[in-house]
Parts: C-alpha cells; sequence; structure tokens
C-alpha cells in the first residue's frame, strides 16, 4: 500500500472523513489520496467533503474514493 | 400537542363517546363527531368528506396509499415511482409493491423533473409518489408539473401532504389520487394519519377491511384522537399564515447566523422554496450523536439524519441523495410558539459546542 492510502475500513463517519483532512496535506498540491472506507455514510460525505472543502473527488466506489488534492 | 387539541382530546373522554357503527346516543356523538373531523379534512385539501379515511398513523396511511394503488392496478404492472427523497415509509412500500424506481433530486433536494416525466411514462407504472415538502429539508417540490406529467401518462399520484399541510394552501389541490397527512406534524396526536383516496381512484384495499369506515380501514377509529386531530388542523389553518411568517424569518435568521458563526457547516435544503418550520445542517468533523446529546444538554431538542444519532446503519438518504454532508447532522422543526430568543440563545450556543466536539478530534 503506498503512503497515499488510507485504510479507515471498520471506521464509522466522521472517523474516515477526519482521516483524510489530516491526510491531504501530506501530497502535494495536484497528486491524490486514495481512501478506503466502509461505512455507509463514507460514500456521501466524501463528496461533500470534497464540495466543502474544494478538492476533487476523482473516483467513487462503495467502499473506494479517490480524491485529488486542489490546493 | 397543541393546547386546543388536548382539550378537545380529554373533552371528548369526558364526554364518553361510544362505538360509531351503533345507533345508541354513544355512538351517534361519535359518529357525528368523526364526520365532523372528515369534513375539515376533506376541506383542508379540496376533497370530499367520504374520501377521507383516517389510520392510526402517517406511515400506515403511505403503506396504505401505495399498497392499495398496487394492488388495484396490478394488470398495467407492479413499478412505483418515488422521488429519492420520500419519506422511508413511502419507500418501503414502493419496494414491497415489486419494482421501485427512485427519481433522484438536485442539491436543493428538488425533483428532476425531466427524469420523473420519463420515469412515470414508462410501461407498467401503478402509481407514482411524491411529496408537497421534504420531511426533512423542508423542500418544496414542483407538484403542478409533477402532477401534469402523470395526468399526461394515466398514472395515479400518491401525494404526501405530511409536512405541508397547514403550512401550504392545499384546499384547492387536484391532480392526485390518493394523499396521506399524519396529525404529529401539525400538533395533534402521533396516533393519527390519514388517505384521501379520489371517488373513482382504482385503490383496492391491500388488507382485510370490515365495516368500519366504508371498509377501507379496519376496526374501530380511535374517534377522540381523530377528533383531537381535526382541532389541531383547524388551529393550524386558522393560525398557519401568520405563523409560517414568523417561522420562516427565524429560519432566515438561523440559516444566516449558523452560516457566520460556524465554519465548515453544511446548511441544507432551499432556502426560499421550503415549508417555515424545519432547518436543516451539518457541521463537519463532528459527530451527530455528540452534537444532539450536547444541544440537548444546552436545552435544545434537535433530530439529526446522521446513522450514529437513529441507532441506524445507515445515514438519512435524504441527505445522501442531495449530495449533503451526513454526518454532525442536526434537524430543527420549529414549534408555534419558538420566539426569536430562543433562535438567538441557540445561535449562541451552537458555535462553541462545535468548537469543542471538533477540539476532541483534533480538528480545532
Amino acid at each position: 500500500m503506498s503512503a497515499a492510502t488510507l485504510d479507515c475500513r471498520g471506521m464509522k463517519c466522521p472517523r474516515p472523513i477526519i482521516e483524510l483532512a489530516r491526510r491531504i496535506t501530506d501530497v502535494e498540491v495536484g497528486e491524490q489520496v486514495e481512501l478506503l472506507a466502509d461505512d455507509p455514510a463514507a460514500g456521501p460525505d466524501t463528496a461533500a467533503w470534497c464540495r466543502m472543502r474544494g478538492h476533487e473527488l476523482v473516483e467513487s466506489t462503495t467502499s473506494q474514493f479517490v480524491v485529488r488534492r486542489l490546493h | 400537542m397543541l393546547p386546543d387539541a388536548r382539550a378537545a382530546w380529554l373533552a371528548a373522554h369526558e364526554a364518553g363517546w361510544g362505538d360509531p357503527l351503533r345507533l345508541h346516543r354513544a355512538g351517534r356523538l361519535a359518529a357525528q363527531a368523526l364526520d365532523q373531523a372528515r369534513a375539515t379534512v376533506a376541506a383542508a385539501v379540496g376533497a370530499r368528506a367520504d374520501e377521507v379515511v383516517f389510520t392510526p398513523s402517517g406511515v400506515h396511511a403511505s403503506h396504505a396509499a401505495v399498497a392499495g394503488l398496487a394492488l388495484g392496478r396490478r394488470r398495467v404492472g407492479d413499478r412505483v415511482v418515488t422521488t429519492a427523497v420520500d419519506h422511508s415509509a413511502v419507500l418501503s412500500a414502493a419496494a414491497a409493491a415489486g419494482e421501485h424506481v427512485a427519481v433522484g433530486v438536485d442539491r436543493l433536494g428538488r425533483v428532476d423533473l425531466e427524469a420523473w416525466r420519463t420515469s412515470v411514462a414508462a410501461e407498467g407504472v401503478a402509481a407514482a409518489c411524491l411529496q408537497v415538502a421534504n420531511h426533512e429539508v423542508g423542500t418544496v417540490q414542483p407538484y403542478a408539473e409533477a402532477a401534469a406529467a402523470c395526468g399526461t401518462a394515466g398514472v395515479p399520484l400518491v401525494l404526501d401532504a405530511s409536512s405541508a399541510l397547514g403550512r401550504v394552501d392545499l384546499s384547492r389541490s387536484t391532480g392526485w389520487s390518493v394523499l396521506t397527512g399524519w396529525a404529529g406534524a401539525f400538533g395533534g396526536p402521533v396516533s393519527v394519519g390519514f388517505l384521501v383516496i379520489r371517488k373513482g381512484v382504482r385503490w383496492r384495499a391491500p388488507y382485510l377491511v370490515d365495516d368500519y369506515q366504508d371498509a377501507r380501514w379496519p376496526g374501530p377509529p380511535d374517534v377522540a384522537s381523530i377528533h383531537a386531530a381535526a382541532t389541531a388542523l383547524e388551529a393550524y389553518l386558522r393560525y398557519g399564515r401568520a405563523v409560517g411568517e414568523r417561522q420562516r424569518v427565524l429560519v432566515d435568521r438561523l440559516r444566516a447566523g449558523i452560516g457566520e458563526r460556524v465554519p465548515d457547516a453544511d446548511v441544507v435544503g432551499d432556502p426560499v422554496d421550503r415549508v417555515p418550520q424545519l432547518l436543516t445542517f451539518s457541521a463537519l468533523y463532528v459527530d451527530g450523536e455528540s452534537l444532539t446529546l450536547e444541544l440537548d444538554r444546552a436545552g435544545f431538542a434537535v433530530a439529526s439524519g446522521s446513522a450514529c444519532s437513529v441507532n441506524s446503519e445507515h445515514p438519512s438518504h435524504v441527505l445522501a441523495a442531495m449530495g449533503a454532508l451526513t454526518h454532525g447532522n442536526v434537524r430543527l422543526g420549529l414549534t408555534r410558539s419558538t420566539t426569536s430568543a430562543e433562535i438567538e440563545a441557540f445561535l449562541d450556543v451552537l458555535p462553541p459546542i462545535v468548537a469543542e466536539l471538533r477540539a476532541r478530534v483534533g480538528m480545532a
């Protein structure tokens, strides 16, 4: 698993989103973070977090999300 | 319950009303009260009194509306079209009827009319369901356009008026086949729901019935509670507009205040085209259960659509369908007596509570 992958499986929301917010600054602007999360709220909340914080949701499946840091 | 409704309920019990199907005096009085309650509901929604059926809750009314149309139109097909943000009672009834088609909504919660038109015009649609206004976020649906599409397609429409009745004038509403409502939403007993089935609609009781309520809902109706529900509805029809105008200003104040004072808050729903009494927002990085409990400790009883706060595996399907943040969610339902001072007090306690909960998880 690369450094830009966050394994938040088994965590309840909002924990996966908090981890994502903490770790997004670990990558350069334009690079991506992969989030693995199986809480049912992770899908809508990752999309909402990207919209609210101004990042890009590149890919979204039921338990895997790829976010590009935009600023 | 509203004080007027509670007084009506107590008076009904003291009067000792009997079984409305019996011919003794107590029975006749009960039958009379039941007829009056039907007339009140009928006038509020632009229907005939004999089209009104009382049920033990809004959930029962929704189940009966959808299942009854699906049964009456089973030769047409078993497909039921709803929006993605309908009440869970409607969604589960649609799924139980056969094939459930959920039409998407925009960021404000408003149904995608193009997709709606296509879905209701498809083959095999037994019924379509729409809310006047959403029960979680308050957004008003483009009801007239959606109903017109059903009319063109010849598909009966179930209109869920639960959150709108008493707030939106439905006394001349047309285009629906079955309308549902719930007294708990307008200050009546939670144990009273109703469905209004237009004459000539192909609805069949999807359960065993008897002589009560013209064989549309079984068992003796709870006339005292129904009388209290009608009293509450009358009060709302009388004061609703004035109360609504006041609530609208208070919710506008809340929307602006939360936006200014709470960073990273997602204030949800249509800011203008909405019922006046509801406001929903979500705060990033906060869990809904802690937020609800902290607000309760500060004296504010609020609801939440976050999964953790409702003992559910899944977050609110309404928030998810709208693309709104589902964690840290709070839903405020203003009552008839909510004051401006209470709103200001809420705006004072909320920011430090959110800040404290964020600090606990290192997101200060």
